[in-house]
């Protein structure tokens, strides 16, 4: 059996019997430049589902794919994709898209459905989700100018229990009518 | 190197084409501009002009691309289908010059590997450091009669633009109680799970406006991609509408058509379809195999880091023309290659080494307006070669949900926003 040294010598020389090489990691924007094909250039996606990452605090983004891959976050498609990359990589990725300046998006609203959306933020999304959804630094994603409907399916897999994002906005999300979510969502989607 | 004298030096480093023949790198990565020829302006040659651009705007980038727009092939089965306007999947190239990037309108004829240099039909010639061959796909003479007279006969619409418009009219045209024949194309070609996709787009326009019609699919393969799903799709939006005949029920398909008489002909059997979608073998695109970039089976082999030819230092090919396997003939993996192409493009005309390279691929199929499927998968380098990435990606679940199934139409529409804006944008 070969020494400690050896053992590490030889796996950093890559000459391990039977070792395949695989190459050093790639670069943030090398990786991140494979979701814009989904999620746009510079991570601003055009819609109308597919959410914009730019702008999403590092902490939120890792937390996400670390989500998607365990499968603790339901998903059509992102399960199969997290699984190609490793905690490090998203990490990578996740620097790329937070110095990234967030989207704003124009996207058709109801002024009605906006104003009534903003009380119910005011009431109970507020305290986690501060300035109108805005600010990455809170860790709870942006949510100001996000694809109306993402923001849509988000709510619903909330309440439906596809999506753990803890008791406590379960219990907020449990309270909402579906009017209440629609009026959320033209809310957040009007945010500039 | 000695008997170079200072006049013929001057010369050499005037033209960066001679300096690539006599091979001074030193001398081109010290003298000016680097220059990057583009042959062909689809999913990836656009793609890879962007993002070199984007990558270093000191690099001089021309595309070189005979038409003035490019119509995609993904979602062009939803013009078919009736869903969608064609003008819906046009592009123009606008967007690259924004980026800096210099677009002419010429066919290239000739590509001269060793003087570095591209000519064109209009008389034209564009010397480079490194040329980037993106030239897609051209078709094989498999089926006896399809010649261009029965391509507008019987379209293949595999190249999409006036051909899909054409398809479209055809079907617009036919009566109800007519036939439509698909003939999909043997392995390997674009858009593997394309022409069942086109089948399921064709059979929803006739159910709901035709509904005594029916697509038969007559197809050179016994297997094919998603089958499992599409083989659902079928019995569950289309039974005893579209009916798939696989190769080894016929003999091996389609082999020979007569425009004439409209008839499409297996070994066993003539019909006289309403319409017929003939798709023929594929290859890849003329220019490749001019240029000498093709193996003996028509496509160009690359390395797996760079795409550079493996025939001939200093061009690269992308996209479907060349053998990226396991990366699929798809829109997505022309995009993601062409970026990894442009990144080490970059590195390799400033004298750097080409990075690590990532990839992805994802194909969305809508078989009906609320029933999406996607098949994905991350790739990586390993041992030089493309690897699929073990664990991830895969198909929709069979069992998914009718609820992630219209998610998934939502996504593909994302998918196609996102990925032409990151093209033509």
């Amino acid at each position: 059996m070969p020494s400690r040294k050896t053992l590490t010598l030889l796996l950093a020389s890559g000459l391990m019997l039977g070792a395949t090489h695989v190459a050093a990691a790639p670069t943030g924007s090398m990786l991140a430049d494979t979701c814009a094909g989904c999620h746009g250039t510079d991570g601003v996606s055009v819609g109308p589902a597919s959410p914009s990452l730019a702008g999403l605090s590092e902490t939120y983004f890792t937390d996400t794919m670390k989500a998607f891959k365990s499968g603790d976050r339901k998903s059509t498609i992102m399960q199969r994709i997290a699984k190609g990359y490793s905690d490090e990589e998203y990490a990578l990725m996740a620097a790329v898209f937070a110095k990234l300046p967030a989207a704003s998006t124009k996207q058709k609203t109801d002024p009605a459905k906006v104003a009534a959306g903003q009380a119910l933020h005011d009431k109970n999304c507020a305290k986690c989700h501060d300035e109108n959804g805005s600010l990455p630094d809170d860790d709870a994603g942006i949510l100001a100018s996000q694809w109306a409907t993402y923001l849509k399916y988000s709510l619903m897999d909330v309440k439906s229990g596809a999506r753990d994002t803890g008791k406590k906005m379960k219990k907020k999300v449990d309270a909402l009518s579906e009017a209440d979510i629609d009026a959320l969502v033209h809310f957040y989607a009007s945010q500039q | 190197m000695k008997n170079i004298n200072r006049r013929s030096f001057i010369k050499a480093a005037g033209t960066v084409a001679a300096v690539g023949a006599v091979g001074f790198p030193s001398i081109a990565a010290a003298g000016g501009k680097k220059k990057v020829v583009i042959v062909g302006g689809g999913t990836a040659g656009a793609t890879a002009a962007k993002y070199i651009r984007r990558g270093d705007a000191s690099i001089e980038v021309t595309v070189i691309e005979p038409n003035k727009h490019y119509y995609t092939c993904y979602l062009s089965n939803e013009v078919l289908g009736g869903g969608r306007n064609i003008d819906s999947i046009k592009f123009g190239y606008d967007g690259l010059r924004k980026h800096g990037v210099t677009v002419v309108h010429d066919m290239v004829t000739a590509i001269d590997a060793k003087g570095h240099k591209v000519t064109t039909k209009g008389g034209k010639s564009f010397s480079y450091d490194r040329c980037i061959v993106a030239p897609g796909i051209s078709f094989r003479d498999n089926i006896e009669g399809y010649d261009a007279a029965a391509m507008e006969r019987f379209p293949h619409a595999w190249k999409a633009g006036s051909q899909t418009a054409l398809l479209r009219k055809q079907l617009e045209a036919m009566k109800d109680g007519g036939t439509v024949v698909i003939a999909p194309p043997p392995n390997p070609f674009r858009c593997p799970p394309g022409p069942y996709e086109r089948a399921c787009q064709i059979g929803h326009y006739l159910k709901t406006h035709k509904p005594k019609s029916k697509v038969i699919i007559l197809d050179k393969k016994d297997k094919f991609s998603k089958q499992g799903l599409f083989t659902q799709a079928f019995e569950r939006h289309y039974k005893g509408i579209i009916e798939w005949r696989k190769a080894a029920d016929t003999n091996g398909g389609v082999m020979r058509v007569d425009a004439k008489a409209g008839t499409v002909s297996t070994d066993f059997e003539d019909m006289k379809p309403a319409v017929a979608n003939i798709i023929p073998a594929q290859k890849a695109g003329a220019i490749a195999e001019t240029a000498g970039l093709t193996n003996d089976k028509g496509w160009c082999p690359v390395t797996g880091q760079t795409f550079e030819s493996t025939i001939h230092k200093d061009i690269h090919v992308v996209g479907d023309a060349a053998i990226a396997s396991p990366l699929p003939k798809s829109g997505y993996a022309a995009n993601s290659e062409a970026k990894v192409v442009a990144a080490a493009v970059v590195e390799l005309v400033n004298g750097r080494a080409a990075p690590t390279p990532s990839w992805v691929n994802t194909c969305y199929s809508i078989v009906a307006p609320n029933d999406g499927i996607s098949v994905a998968m991350v790739y990586n380098l390993v041992d030089g070669k493309v690897a699929k990435i073990k664990g991830s990606g895969g198909l929709t679940p069979a069992d998914s949900s009718p609820e992630d199934r219209a998610r998934e139409v939502q996504y593909a529409y994302s998918w196609f926003n996102n990925i032409t804006n990151d093209i033509f944008g």
